[in-house]
């Protein structure tokens, strides 16, 4: 189970064959025991790492810091549930530390998530403040190096 | 003077390598996969490499001690206790090498000389028989088999050993074959040599990298503990090929005379190295691990590949090679490598490279990415496709 997920969090295009041949195990165990992880939510998505400086799409992303009221009763959940159901919003994280939510935006251009800040996110009841700041250059995402591979200059024969 | 007539014999008699004409033909061409590297294609694990970067900028540029510093010996006698339950004094019983290979150097050089003979099961790790040849001694081939699963079996052993068998070579987990031995096929190899006035160089360099239970040293069976040099090091466990640096571990007596080689020959270990390989010894468990995972995966999918082609292939359990036969399709290992490079841009090497009873098979590792991999079996199995009733 858990070399699925080690294979699967690499390569979300591996194929139920593929992994099968890979663990010895059949395609039908393959495929069960993938359709329960999906059931149980710890396979809660298949995303492809885009490294958008490269396409012709203009991206700007920003990571907010925000401190929020808890409510009675329900914590942080409430004020986290409002913000992140907000398409913009790519993740939602609740932190230990000097704030308590770190909401990652993706807009278009600066302005725009600007705007969004200014305009949804702090006026939100239970949000005390926000900080926000964009992210210049991504070096590194999900465990893959954004930079140009490197290629395989081993040499050719080696016994 | 002719210079050729001042090379010693023995080392002018030991024939000049038969796969130079594959680099000349790989060199030439574009989007070629070569299944020829025997090492890793992981890069050195950060830390490792940080360790070493670290240990220049704070200037740990000089010498060591000959047999490498005490603390990096320390933790390799840890390791070994930890992973393998052999135990070693670090300060007697083990010295640091510059790879396996110079261990294996200068064990045969402190042992062996003209007149002794050298046991080494074939196919094998070439430098076995070009060190012993270089000292004189002669190289004593036993020929694995594939229906043994190249593994060493006792009365092939028997048969080899006489009253002039110095060393007995014993290299497993095997390059090329995959092969490894378990506890109780070791056993047996044991109970031929115990009584016997030899000594066991036991390569166990691809010891982590075993796929099937966990490995035996041969180093770890007390009756034979006293004769036998375990020689291990960081280049394919850690992927630290070109850091070079190894390590020989066993009896004072054996390790002194080695030490005294080591010395004069070498100096010591590169610093930089030994410090690297100090932190992969401290940090790199999850690390070794994941690299295994992963080898372990690429494995079942180059088997099953050779299967799917039509040829015959026993399940290498150790190492990252994949030894299948290929006989059947009438060519010798030679004629397929050099028709498989030159059709399908595939590079495997022929199995008669290491050992005349290497013919009839070929070495490809699973040393190389997913993607080369899946691509080279559907190009061999294209291969064997277009050459079937031809030869």
């Amino acid at each position: 189970m858990d070399e699925i997920l080690e294979i699967l969090e690499k390569n979300g295009r591996a194929s139920e064959e593929e992994i099968a041949l890979m663990l010895n195990k059949s395609v039908e165990e393959v495929r069960g025991a993938i359709k329960r992880l999906e059931t149980d939510n710890v396979i809660v998505g298949y995303n492809t790492l885009i490294n958008w400086e490269k396409s012709d799409r203009e991206n700007v992303i920003a990571l907010i810091e925000v401190k929020v009221t808890p409510q009675r009763g329900q914590g942080f959940d409430k004020v986290a549930e409002r913000i992140y159901r907000y398409p913009q919003v790519k993740a939602c994280y609740l932190m230990s530390g000097g704030f308590d939510l770190t909401v990652i935006i993706e807009g278009r251009e600066m302005k725009e998530v600007a705007l969004f800040v200014a305009e949804k996110l702090a006026p939100l009841e239970g949000v005390l403040s926000t900080a926000t700041h964009f992210v210049l250059k991504k070096y590194k995402d999900e465990g893959v190096v954004f930079a140009d591979k490197e290629l395989d200059d081993r040499e050719a024969l080696i016994l | 003077m002719n210079l050729s007539d001042m090379i010693r014999p023995s080392v002018s008699n030991v024939p000049p390598s038969g796969i130079r004409k594959y680099f000349d033909l790989i060199n030439e061409m574009k989007d070629a996969i070569s299944l020829g590297i025997g090492e890793p294609d992981f890069v050195t694990p950060w830390s490792i490499r940080e360790a070493g970067i670290y240990s220049l900028e704070k200037g740990h540029t000089h010498y060591s001690s000959n047999p490498g510093f005490i603390e990096l010996r320390r933790q390799i006698a840890k390791y070994l206790i930890r992973k393998y339950n052999v135990s070693y004094d670090p300060a007697k019983e083990i010295v640091v090498t510059v790879g396996a290979s110079e261990g294996i150097d200068i064990a045969l050089r402190a042992l062996v000389g003209p007149g002794d003979e050298v046991i080494i099961p074939e196919p094998s790790f070439v430098a076995y028989k070009g060190c012993t040849s270089f000292t004189g001694a002669t190289p004593v081939s036993i020929e694995l088999k594939a229906e043994d699963e190249f593994k060493l079996k006792p009365e092939q052993l028997e048969k080899a050993l006489t009253k002039r068998t110095k060393v007995v070579i014993l290299p497993f987990p095997n390059n090329p074959t995959g092969a490894i031995m378990t506890g109780e096929e070791q056993k047996k190899i044991v109970d031929v040599l115990k009584d016997r006035d030899v000594i066991i160089i036991s390569d166990e360099i691809y010891a982590e990298l075993t796929y099937s239970g966990k490995h035996v040293s041969f180093a770890s069976f007390p009756e034979i503990r006293e004769k036998t040099i375990l020689i291990n090091g960081f280049s394919k466990a850690f992927a630290m090929t070109g850091w070079r640096i190894g390590y020989a571990c066993g009896h004072p007596v054996l390790i002194e005379a080695m030490n005294k080689i080591h010395q004069y020959a070498i100096m010591c270990s590169p610093t930089t190295a030994q410090y690297a390989a100090s932190e992969a010894l401290n940090n790199c468990d999850d690390e070794v691990d994941s690299m295994v995972r992963e080898y372990n995966r690429r494995r079942r999918v180059m088997v099953d590949g050779f299967r799917k082609a039509g040829l015959d292939c026993f399940e290498p359990l150790g190492a990252f090679y994949v030894f299948p036969g290929i006989s059947s399709t009438g060519m010798t290992s030679d004629e397929f490598c050099e028709g498989l490079l030159k059709e399908e841009k595939v590079l495997a090497v022929p199995g008669s490279a290491f050992g005349s009873c290497g013919e009839g098979f070929i070495r490809t590792t699973y040393a190389n990415s997913y993607e080369n991999i899946v691509e080279a079996m559907k190009r061999i199995r294209q291969f064997v496709e277009n050459h079937k009733g031809k030869n």
